[in-house]
Formats: C-alpha cells, structure tokens, sequence
C-alpha cells in the first residue's frame, strides 16, 4: 500500500512515497535539493512563501523518484500540527487538493509521532516498551512508547530544545551554522574536562529538560576568558559543552529506560545524528540492557518519509480524516 | 513617555518582574523584547505568560527553531522570536499582520530586528547583561498608551 507523505511543518518542504508502512520508496527534502537552480527564481530561506513555491515540485519529485503515479497512491498524509500554522496550511492545502482530485483517502499526522516513529522505518526489531528521546532544533522530548505505539510525555525541555543550544552556543562563539556539527566535529580535538560547565536540572528527580542557563553559562565564560585573555582553544570549549548537553540527555533517558523497565532506546531527531550522543547513549544503554536504535540520517531530520509511515498503522486502525482537515501550530502527541 | 526600570539577579526575579508586566497587558498589546542572547528574554516572557493567566502546568518554551508558539492565557498569547530571521523579507514572509493586529498579546522576542513594522503603540522592553546574574529590563511606552 503506498502512501504519500507530506510535512511542511518549519523550515523543510517535504514529501515521500512509502510502501507499506516501512519501504521508502522516495524522500524529498527542500533543503537538499538545489531549489535554485531545479526550480529557477529566487526562493526565500524561511518563510510559508517557500513551501508555496516549492510544494508542486517536491511532491512532483517525489511521485517520480519513487518510479509511482498518483493512481498507484492509495492514501494521502500531511503533518497538520504542531508547527507554524502558515507553513503546515501549504502542506495540508496540497493533500486536501490530491485527496479530492484523486478520491484517496486523507490522514492529517502528528509531526512528534512522525519522529518517533522514525526508528521503525530503519528497525523492524524495535522493542515495545522502548523510551524514546527526540532532540532537534526544536524538540527535547521523552516519552515512553507502547505496544501499539500508546505514548506517556515523561519530560520535555523547560525552554531552549537541545539543538537550539547547539546552535546558538555556535553562533555565539563564531562557528557558523549547522551548529551540532560543527561543535560535533570540534569536541572530537577537544578536552571534554576543560570546563565544567552546569548539568541544567540532572539532580531533578524528573525528566524535564533546561539548555537555556548552559548557553547563557558558556556566553559569559567566553566573556570573562577573553577579558581576561584566558580563553581556551574552541575545541575544548565545544567538548565540554557539548559534554554537558549529552551527559544530561544520556542520565535522564537511562533513568527513564531504568524506571519503565524499556528494552531499548529510540534515538530520534536532528541531533540524533551527534557522534558523541550516539556513542555515550549506546554505553550507557549497554550496560542496563537497553539497546539503543537511531535511524539514519535522511530519517533523522523533518521528512515526509516518518508522516506516511504514521498514517500506514493509523490507515490499518481505520482512521481516516475529512476535507475538512484543518492545521494547529499546537497539539500533543497524547 | 513613561520607563520602568528593573534590576534582577536571578531568573526567578526576571520571572517575578515579567509576571508583573503580564498582570498590566491588554488584549491587542505588543511587547517588543530586545536584548542580546542569555539576558533571559524567553525567561522574562515565561513570567509574562504567567501573568497574562497561562496555566502553570503549560511550559512556555523557546520559539527560536518554530518561529511562533501560541498559548491560551485570559486572551491568546502569541510569542514571536525572531533569532533565525536576519533579514527583513524573511520577516515580511512570515505573515505577522494577522498576530499583531489581531485580539492577542504579541511577544517579540529580538523585536530590533522588525522595527519598521511594529504597530505605532507597543510596549518595548530592553534586557541588558551587567554581569552573568544581573539583568537590567528597562520597560517604555511607545506611542500613546
């Protein structure tokens, strides 16, 4: 069974064919396809008018990378929240339009959902119960997952998501953007004991998340380093702020796998790609018995891929949606 | 034209002093935040959510990755931040006519950057780092309110 999905929830135009739930047939990202020069003209870098620009031609692209045609479809899914509202509208628009025109059934999806269900598409062999951690640019969130995909939120980030840190702590310090790679590649030549930077809310007996007061934490380090004329080189700055994030990350999800008796861990999101969250997890895990799955990267990052995966067990349920579909910047999982 | 000024020392003053601030909005105010990263801009409209009658148990998190997060408090907050967006086509795209025109409270965090689209009346509030703990937040009227 194919179905089209379809995410303009933030800053990605995307849409993928995925055949039963788990083959991937296709999987199209704006921002790694050349829009410029495939699609000619100026097209903004984050804004509803580039999902309105490029929406045809990435769903276009993804029906012809996937070798399909619209009468091979047998449903249509779209992220209809949470998100920015003006985006997800270009999203839901394009499947309410395919839907009419071509009598196929319509799924409006959980972009959270979509992420963690992630996982799945790359491991058919992920365990239930499993605790699941989503870290990007715009999520820190845990939750345990349950036999039939039944969630419990367990914690979530307080202020800034996990990769938001990345990302400003990088701008902060000159390093230029993506942030999480690039401090990724620098901590590998770093001291990670250089500094001791806060572990945000680890003595909490909770599974909330903080990364605001670390990034503050490093910003006025670097400024009274470089008044002083002490500062250490950036590698050791970037290894030990990123060893406070992962170590964080890394007790928090274990307690939670230790608590709900998990038998794995499903690492997922952008930041999901961090060597050292990766390594230090899979340590971790191994030594509670907990495997630890992440996908691969094109699964990792906002895709369609993950949204026509959750429409496939919903479409099984029964569940279908009207052309009435609307969108909502807000929505929990739960 | 009326300024406030403030001087705290720890987040949770910088909480108090945005709560404050909730508790005087109006339906259809725009508080315009500038100050530069970690003088506790998100932290301060935390307090504003708060005092505006968010429910405690709704975490008012950053909208740097997402753009604009919207809560239900006595009258819909909408907390805009615009650290991604450097130029101002980008903002113009972001389609902010209906948020600022409309029945809600607007809070923009990195406000400097939209300046020439800011509604003739709002309320602007400065953040300043003296050192890592103390903030300044200087708060003024701008137009006639």
């Amino acid at each position: 069974m194919n179905i089209l999905g379809i995410d303009t929830s933030c800053d990605e135009t995307a849409a993928a064919v995925v055949a039963d739930g788990r083959q991937v047939r296709s999987n199209i990202i704006s921002s790694q396809i050349d829009l410029h020069a495939e699609y000619g003209g100026i097209v903004p870098e984050l804004a509803s008018r580039k999902h309105v620009e490029s929406i045809n031609y990435i769903i276009d692209q993804a029906i012809r990378e996937a070798d399909a045609t619209f009468a091979e479809l047998e449903a249509i899914a779209v992220t209809n929240r949470p998100g920015l509202i003006g985006a997800l509208l270009v999203g839901v628009a394009a499947a309410k339009s395919l839907a009419y025109c071509y009598d196929l059934p319509l799924l409006g999806i959980n972009h959270i959902e979509g992420h963690i269900y992630a996982n799945f598409m790359a491991h058919e062999d992920l365990p239930f119960p499993h605790i699941c951690l989503t870290v990007s640019g715009g999520h820190t969130l845990l939750v345990e997952v349950r036999e039939g995909w039944k969630y419990e939120i367990l914690g979530t980030t307080q202020d800034d998501a996990a990769g938001e840190a990345y990302d400003k702590v990088a701008q902060y310090l000159g390093l230029g953007f993506p942030g999480g790679k690039i401090i990724d590649d620098l901590a590998k030549n770093g001291d990670s004991t250089a500094i001791d930077f806060p572990r945000p809310m680890l003595d909490r007996d909770d599974y909330q998340f903080s990364f605001s007061g670390l990034k503050t934490a490093v910003r006025y380090f670097v400024d009274r380093a470089k008044a002083a004329g002490t500062l250490p080189p950036i590698e050791d700055i970037a290894a030990s702020f990123q060893a406070a994030v992962v170590e964080v990350l890394v007790q928090k999800t274990i307690r939670a796998a230790k608590a709900k008796n998990a038998k794995a861990i499903n690492l997922t999101g952008g930041v999901a790609a961090n060597s050292q969250l990766r390594q230090s997890m899979c340590e971790a895990g191994a030594e509670i018995g907990a495997k630890v799955y992440y996908p691969p990267i094109q699964l990792c990052t906002d895709n369609g891929a993950m949204i026509a995966g959750v429409a496939y067990h919903k479409y099984q349920n029964g569940i279908r949606d009207g052309l009435d579909l609307n969108a909502a910047p807000t929505g929990s999982i739960v | 034209m009326m300024t406030q000024t403030f001087r705290t020392h720890t987040p949770e003053e910088t909480h108090e002093v945005g709560e404050e601030i909730g508790r005087q909005l109006q339906s259809g105010d725009v508080v315009a935040l500038i100050g530069d990263l970690g003088v506790g801009k998100t932290c301060l409209t935390q307090g504003i959510a708060r005092g505006v009658g968010l429910d405690p148990d709704q975490v008012v998190n950053s909208p740097s990755y997402i753009l604009i997060n919207e809560y239900a408090g006595r009258t819909p907050i909408y907390h805009i931040d615009l650290y991604r967006l450097q130029r101002l086509e980008e903002i113009v795209d972001l389609g902010l006519e209906e948020y600022l025109e409309g029945d809600g409270i607007c809070v923009i965090e990195w406000a400097d950057r939209m300046e020439k689209l800011l509604p003739e009346n709002y309320i602007q509030i400065r953040m300043a780092g003296e050192d890592e703990f103390t903030r300044t937040i200087e708060v003024r009227a701008v137009g006639s309110r």
